[in-house]
């Protein structure tokens, strides 16, 4: 599989702070991939050094197959963003605005612009706002706005920089709809996030960033892989913590009133149940206990020894 | 790019409100020189004002006179000082370079069209003046400065060289402006470094102490297109201050455009 993104080394030095440390990003094509990190971590210092606007101390960067920042320009015109908050001019409406983007480089023919931002503004759900100036949209609005203008040109890779900031749950939600289904046409995304809840539940895959350094990098659903533990739901946890606490090869075997949970070992999640049926012990339900991503990130951030994020 | 930009500046009302203000004062100045018929004295007051009560050809050159060394000055490098500036703190810079427009390629049209400005200025000035002038003090053949009559297609062709000099004055501040816009994220305070700058000239064009760096000031010779009025025509300061404005217009692009290209947007 091709990639569309793949850093080497990157590394930018701000004086005494280092920013982004040796990090090493690799997206695949069709990837819907989530970058995520606290404030402070280095997303939008490196996704600014993927764009060509704050070049590197250090290492390499490619972009969709061209090196950046010395073919940056070859490759902007596939790419759709999203960088720190929207960015318009706050006395011209929405229309005008992008009309005025779409104009300003390569790529937007005059004779289909109309079509294109009527398009555009429909999909973020903005298509009655049109003739407001910037300056009397709300923060999820000017967000949206924001959106809008990657979706005047259609664009093999998106890079979004903390795209939902200042949405309400409702307009988060759209938005989310919205990726699923540019991912789902072949576009790439790479999406950066301090909202793990958000890069879980849409991405594909997904690097975890710390203080400029690059955690962990895999699909998500590795990232998520089952920890070990099960937890049995049953009428009748007592018996339950019986059996299994008898027959070895169990660990930790916690009990409550809704029923036990413990270490799976060696044993697969069938046998445990076979194991509690033929002893008596009706099992409602059976979970295998998966982290969630903050679990993944706080367990990555203790290993390193490194601040939990504040 | 450049249409986009120069729509930019024709729609935004700021433009139009300076050009006014800028106007302004020479027809404030003529309306006072109208009703008490009396003008400076001869040699004293700004360039031509003396002999704007008989002859109204000369206010034009009269009205930019008025406004070259204050008005016109900062009205450029606000807006100049705004061009790169102003972009960046209103987070478009970065959506511009993206999209992509080249730094060099921004930064050159930031120029032409602050250039835009700068003739829109002087011209829309001048015709005012043109208009106020003959309205109110009526045209004739143009006296010298040195005494002698100038024919009207002289004085046209007299006025269009001065015109063109401030204009090239203009961008030698348009140029500080612009260098100091690239290097902060807020155009008022490139605007103010750059008339800092031309006060500072202004003031040492003035002291006898600075007298060896004087010719190399960039206000210095802002009003030699007065020389352009003589007969015959005194060229040597006017060549000397298009010499110098085209120094410093090269020296402080450059610069700007050295350290855009290469700058951190971080904006
Ligand atoms: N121009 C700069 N000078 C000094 N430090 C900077 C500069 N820009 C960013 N930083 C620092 O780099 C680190 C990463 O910032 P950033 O990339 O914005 O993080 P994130 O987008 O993950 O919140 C932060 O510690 C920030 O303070
Ligand atoms: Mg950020």
């Amino acid at each position: 599989m091709s990639r569309a993104l793949l850093t080497h080394n990157l590394t930018k030095r701000f004086g005494a702070t280092l920013a982004v440390d040796h990090v090493d990003l690799e997206v695949h094509e069709g990837d819907l991939f989530g970058f995520l990190g606290p404030n402070g971590s280095g997303k939008t210092t490196t996704l600014r050094m993927i764009l060509g606007l704050v070049y590197p101390t250090g290492g390499s960067i490619e972009v969709l197959g061209k090196p950046v920042p010395r073919k940056v320009r070859d490759v902007l015109p596939r790419i759709g963003t999203l960088v720190e908050g929207p960015g318009f001019y706050p006395h011209l409406s929405a229309r005008s605005n992008l009309a005025l983007f779409d104009a300003a480089g390569p790529g937007g023919a005059k004779r289909t612009r109309r079509a294109r931002i009527e398009d555009a503004l429909e999909r973020v759900g903005l298509g009655s706002v049109g003739r407001k100036p910037f300056n009397a949209f709300s923060t999820g609005m000017q967000q949206r706005l924001g959106l809008a203008r990657t979706l005047l040109r259609p664009h093999e890779l998106l890079i979004l920089d903390e795209p939902t900031n200042g949405l309400d749950p409702q307009g988060m939600r759209d938005i989310r709809a919205l990726l699923e289904e540019l991912v789902a046409q072949g576009t790439t995304i790479v999406l950066s996030s301090h909202l793990l809840g958000e890069v879980e539940s849409i991405c594909t895959r997904a690097a975890i960033i710390n203080r400029g350094r690059l955690l962990a990098q895999d699909e998500i659903a590795r990232l998520l892989a089952p920890t070990g533990r099960v937890r049995i739901v049953t009428d009748d946890p007592g018996e339950a913590e019986r059996v299994l606490g008898a027959s070895n090869g169990f660990h930790s075997v916690t009990r409550d009133a809704a029923g036990v949970a413990l270490e799976l070992g060696g044993a697969s999640p069938e046998e445990l149940n076979r194991r509690l049926v033929t002893n008596g012990v009706d099992v409602r339900e059976l979970i295998l206990e998966r982290p969630t991503l903050e679990d993944v990130f706080l367990q990555l951030t203790n290993e390193r020894g490194a601040r939990v994020p504040g | 790019m450049f249409l986009v930009e120069l729509r930019k500046l024709l729609t935004r009302p700021r433009t139009w409100v300076t050009i006014a203000l800028l106007t302004s004062l020479p027809v404030i100045v003529a309306v006072f020189l109208k009703v008490s018929g009396i003008g400076p004295r001869a040699g004293s007051g700004p360039p031509f004002l003396s002999q704007v009560l008989g002859n109204g050809a000369l206010f034009p050159v009269a009205a930019l006179a008025l406004i070259l060394p204050v008005f016109l000055p900062i009205a450029v490098s606000v807006i100049a000082g705004d061009a790169v500036a102003g972009e960046a703190s209103a987070g478009t810079l970065r959506y511009l370079l993206i999209r992509p427009v080249g730094r060099t390629r921004l930064l050159f049209t930031k120029l032409a069209i602050t250039t835009v400005f700068v003739f829109l200025a002087v011209v829309v000035v001048a015709a005012v003046g043109y208009l106020i002038g003959g309205a109110f003090f009526g045209i004739k053949p143009l006296p010298t400065v040195s005494g002698r009559t100038i024919a009207a297609q002289d004085a046209t062709w007299r006025t269009a060289v001065s015109v063109i000099f401030i204009a090239v004055s203009m961008l030698g501040v348009a140029s500080i402006a612009l260098f100091l816009s690239t290097l902060t994220d807020s155009g008022l305070g490139a605007a103010l470094g750059a008339m800092a700058a031309l006060v500072t000239s202004q003031v040492l064009d003035l002291l006898v102490a600075a007298e060896s760096i004087r010719p190399y000031l960039p206000t210095h010779y802002w009003l030699s297109f007065v020389d352009l009025f003589r007969y015959p025509v005194l060229w040597h300061d006017v060549t000397r201050g298009f010499a110098i404005q085209a120094v410093y217009i090269a020296v402080f692009l450059g610069a700007a455009w050295a350290n855009f290209a290469t700058k951190d947007i971080e904006s």
